[in-house]
């Protein structure tokens, strides 16, 4: 993975150095708070319910083992002992005390990271797809550009006062997954009919109050004229994006009201006029930075692990868990481990600075100190020898993270919500653990198959509901919880956003009007037909039906 | 101090005043300043975009960009714009900018900054300049105000010449 050169090293030293003075400039009434809120807001510290909450950028979701200790120590010394995994592959802590925060971001930079840009007006934190490296669907590794970019994006003089915020994820594979769709910009990589590599740029994607998927600007963009290109798209944006609205101020507003083509032709009159060696990196710079992510000295392994292949059919539990965590690897005999932050009854996305440690333990001891978070709020061992997996497995166990669920209905993404959030409206986590709760069993989810339900405390969507196969959105209706339920939602290529099926419900109905569309699709797919594809062959009808059978059975 | 720029307090040449030599004046009148022979200063909102300056780049020696609010970051863009398209006069940031937002201004394009009286008493010279020199280098090769990039810095030490 990348390693800070010297250049990095100071650059994050004088950030923390910057902020502790913006404090210090704060409380000696310098700085208004109108002043000092984007200040702060810029290195990850959030104002929420009760507390500040500090927000720390996992860049593309990669971690070493020493950074995920670190993340320890910090939720064990300054926090409650845990840590929030989020749906942009950060992680947020939700108890420190602001004066601790300055010593927190020092903490941070002893081991290369930061909470630069992960709030405000600003561009982003760049995701990119957790399996990036390793996947065997993979056109190109996602890893290298995405950090180009965090280097280019960071304390971008033009860029730093946006009318909104501004979301980058990257994808090396046909198959997404990273959203790519659902961000202000998306980038995957392509290869075109010439056998070159480039990049497919979607512009104006996004979810919040306004759902959009991403649209294409630009088919396919030379590798080299990338951050060109993304000068090009900011500088429109930051010209011509509404700013008499919050709500109207992201980048999709302004593909929408004016039009893709209308948006194209602005990027590529600005585009044609930029002069790109001045902007973009020299190609010995990118090879430099590629050079960080070479693989691993992976051993040669023939490609099915005899030993695997027999601990499996030993043991039931543990080749259930094989079967729905471990992804398929490019290199022969290795598997890449999701391990579930979806514990049934637990917090989705939490763990505890003792799991923390477990994890970085196991990543040095079977995956090359390597860890990803992925947007589905889990987290990866990449880089896992198939002969490992059982003694793997045993040890996560102990650490209470051995869920066998993921891709599947308990592997719920979830906002923190009411309980911790000042914007939302209704709890999250507490309907996520009565979901899990309600679908336990794992043969019954094994017989479910894969479905994502999303749920949102509030109609920004931090939850992604739109885009879950069910998405749940919590709203307050004459002061009580109201739920509102969405079907058809797709996250990956097929992006599609959820439609609402029917009128809001309590929190007590949720888990029975989610197992009346569950028993719908049962009932009525193909042979092997998941979930959603279902819902894309019949239409919503049935599912309304149920649901709405549902409501009149309550009403009665 | 309510002018400053990378060298500190800077003393006012130019005045708003009706009939003041040099002024600077709203962009309404700009046509109308156009058609005499003084050098012409323009104060223009973030809404005034490139093609309505580009004919007069010769003819302005000054352009003052009006930030209606720290946040309104849509100054930056305009004076890069009008960098870009090769404008050499003087380009002059007007509004409460605060100051970690000068080493921007000048990377974007900026020469100076003219500040309202209430953001000046607050926060003094020396912290502009101290907040101007924040960072030794930034990543971004477009956006320098005479230093090196770190990308071209890592360039250098790597002996390449561009």
């Amino acid at each position: 993975m990348y390693r800070y050169d010297e250049f990095d090293e100071a650059f994050v030293r004088e950030r923390v150095a910057q902020f502790a003075w913006q404090v210090k400039r704060r409380l000696d009434g310098s700085l208004t708070d109108d002043e000092f809120k984007p200040l702060r807001l810029k290195n990850g510290v959030y104002l929420q319910l009760h507390a500040y909450m500090l927000r720390i950028a996992i860049p593309y979701g990669t971690l070493s083992s020493r950074q995920l200790r670190q993340l320890a120590l910090i939720g064990e010394k300054y926090d409650r002992g845990y840590g929030h995994f989020t749906t942009r592959q950060n992680l947020q802590f939700n108890w420190p005390k602001l004066r601790d925060i300055p010593e927190i971001l020092g903490l941070l930079a002893d081991v290369e990271m930061h909470a630069i840009q992960t709030s405000g007006n600003c561009i982003r934190n760049v995701t990119a797809d957790q399996f990036a490296g390793v996947a065997a669907d993979e056109i190109e590794d996602p890893r290298p550009v995405a950090e180009l970019i965090r280097q280019w994006s960071t304390l971008h003089p033009e860029f730093d006062y946006l009318p909104r915020k501004f979301k980058i994820a990257v994808t090396g594979a046909p198959q997404d997954r990273a959203a790519i769709a659902a961000h202000d910009i998306g980038i995957g990589v392509v290869k075109n009919d010439a056998g070159a590599v480039g990049y497919r740029i979607l512009v104006g994607g996004g979810l919040g109050r306004t759902p959009m998927i991403g649209k294409v600007v630009r088919d396919f963009l030379p590798k080299a004229d990338l951050l060109a290109y993304l000068e090009a798209i900011l500088r429109v944006y930051n010209l011509e994006g509404r700013r008499d609205n919050k709500y109207k101020a992201r980048v999709k507003i302004l593909v929408h009201e004016i039009g893709i083509d209308e948006f194209r032709a602005r990027v590529e009159a600005e585009f044609a006029k930029l002069d790109g060696p001045t902007i973009n990196a020299d190609p010995e710079e990118v090879a430099r930075i590629a050079a960080y992510f070479a693989p691993p000295a992976y051993e040669k392994l023939p490609p099915v692990s005899r030993a695997y292949e027999a601990m499996k059919a030993a043991n039931p539990a543990f080749a259930a868990w094989a079967e729905i965590n471990t992804f398929p690897h490019r290199q022969p005999g290795y598997a890449a481990v999701t391990i579930s932050l979806k514990g049934i009854g637990e917090a989705p996305g939490d763990a505890t600075s003792d799991q923390m440690c477990a994890v970085a333990d196991l990543a040095d001891q079977y995956s090359f100190s390597e860890i990803r978070v992925t947007h589905a709020q889990n987290l990866v061992l990449p880089n896992v020898k198939q002969a490992d997996l059982f003694a793997l497995w045993q040890k996560l166990g102990a650490a209470g993270i051995a869920e066998a669920n993921v891709g599947l209905i308990t592997d719920i993404i979830s906002c923190p919500g009411l309980d911790y959030c000042a914007l939302a409206t209704a709890r999250s986590i507490p309907i996520a653990q009565d979901l899990a709760k309600r679908f336990a069993d794992l043969d019954q989810q094994r017989n479910i198959g894969p479905l994502n339900i999303k749920i949102s405390g509030c109609i920004n969507a931090c939850g992604h509901h739109h885009v879950g196969h069910i998405g749940i959105l919590g709203l307050e209706k004459r002061g009580a919880e109201s739920y509102q339920i969405t079907l058809g939602g797709d996250a990956t290529e097929n992006a599609a956003i959820g439609e609402i099926i029917g009128p809001g419900i309590t929190a007590e109905e949720v888990p029975d009007a989610i197992e009346r569309l569950v028993s719908v699709y049962l009932a009525e797919r193909q042979a092997g037909e998941t979930f959603i594809e279902a819902v894309r062959r019949l239409g919503l009808a049935p599912f309304k039906a149920a649901f709405t059978k549902e409501a009149a059975d309550v009403a009665a | 101090m309510s002018l400053l720029d990378r060298n500190g307090v800077k003393a006012e040449i130019w005045s708003r005043e009706a009939g003041a030599t040099p002024r600077i004046v709203p962009f309404a009148e700009l046509a109308e300043a156009l058609s005499g022979n003084q050098p012409v200063g323009v104060e223009i909102a973030n809404t005034v975009r490139l093609p309505e300056l580009e004919p007069h780049f010769d003819r302005l020696a000054l352009i003052a960009i009006i930030f209606p609010s720290f946040s309104d970051g849509r100054g930056f863009s305009i004076a890069k714009s009008l960098r870009n398209a090769g404008y050499r006069g003087t380009l002059r940031a007007v509004g409460p900018l605060i100051a970690d937002q000068f080493a921007y201004a000048l990377a974007c394009g900026f020469d100076e900054v003219e500040l309202p009286p209430d953001v000046a008493s607050r926060q003094p010279v020396e912290i502009w300049l101290a907040a101007a020199r924040a960072f030794r280098a930034t990543y971004q090769t477009s956006h320098q105000t005479g230093g090196q990039s770190i990308l071209e810095q890592r360039r250098a030490a790597r002996g390449i010449q561009r």
